[in-house]
């Protein structure tokens, strides 16, 4: 089992989803984003979080459009697995591979805390680990999580199951509460919160490993 | 030559800067400001001969998110 973790000038969570997937199995390896190409063979790619190019023009949209975002989207047209969080998120966004944007948050505060999400689809393997309607504790650490989207892809997000993740308590503005969501094919997810930094013993917080393992346990099955 | 890009949030796309910005306003005895937009200017030093055709291009690709923003350029 292979990932890539993608890296970009700014990337700060890229070490953390590194170990994460280490932890759950994974070969791991560690991709710049000058690259045009992923390694042969890899099954996963993590868009980690971070403020990639310092979140200049906005949030994500130098990523998008660096030389590995072409390769990403390849991957992710041949139905490979994405995992995204926080700044991966913004950047799939901005890359179209998920719908919506993401805008300053509604209280205009850069927001760091632990908040409770609501798992509100299964069917996928990064949330196959968990029960549906399940509460689980992860951190959030962003200025701009507030989700936008027209109404129709709002209705295709709630009619298709796509929204992964809604936050009990929404911090940030966020339509509809969504947290994070998934393409229609399911392999792709992307989310605000940091499972990431909720996956080991020495977090004081294991809500996020089950995502992890749930990847690993689908590769191992297929 | 140059160009100037403008970007905006576009229209039903909640501003909470701008809204700040009008409570602000309020708040320093500004009294009539019904509402505020904040959005960014983009200064292009181009090539003689750039077509606004190339503008609007790099504006769809780059300069703007048009799922949440409206551009305007100014040749």
């Amino acid at each position: 089992m292979k990932a890539a973790i993608l890296v970009f000038p700014g990337s700060n969570c890229d070490r953390d989803l590194a170990v994460a997937f280490r932890n759950a199995g994974f070969d791991v390896q560690m991709v710049w984003h000058k690259e045009t190409g992923l390694p042969d063979g890899v099954d996963v790619v993590g868009v980690p979080g971070g403020f990639s190019y310092g979140d200049y023009l906005r949030c994500g949209a130098i990523a998008a459009r660096s030389p590995i975002a072409g390769a990403l989207k390849s991957h992710a047209d041949r139905g490979g697995y994405v995992f995204a969080p926080c700044n991966g998120f913004q950047i799939l966004t901005e890359c179209g591979l998920l719908p919506g944007a993401l805008i300053r948050n509604a209280g205009l505060k850069y927001i760091c805390r632990t908040i409770a999400l609501r798992v509100e689809e299964t069917q996928s393997v990064f949330t196959g680990g968990y029960d549906l309607h399940q509460t689980i504790r992860i951190p959030i650490a962003h200025h701009d999580g507030n989700y936008v989207a027209d109404d129709e892809a709002l209705a295709r997000l709630r009619g298709d199951n796509l929204v992964a993740f809604r936050y009990v308590n929404t911090p940030n503005g966020a339509m509809d509460d969504i947290a994070g969501i998934l393409s229609p094919n399911r392999r792709v997810l992307g989310m605000m919160p940091h499972p990431e930094r909720a996956a080991e013993a020495a977090h004081g917080n294991t809500d996020g490993t089950a995502l992890f393992t749930g990847v690993a346990r689908a590769l191992v099955s297929a | 030559m140059k160009a100037k890009v403008v970007v905006m949030l576009k229209d039903g796309v909640l501003d909470p800067q701008g809204e700040a910005v009008r409570h602000a306003l309020g708040a320093l005895g500004f009294s009539g400001v019904e509402g505020v937009r904040q959005g960014k200017l983009i200064e292009l030093d181009l090539a003689d001969g750039t077509t606004e055709t190339e503008i609007r291009d790099m504006c769809e690709k780059l300069l703007a998110n048009t799922v949440i923003e409206s551009y305007r350029i100014e040749v």
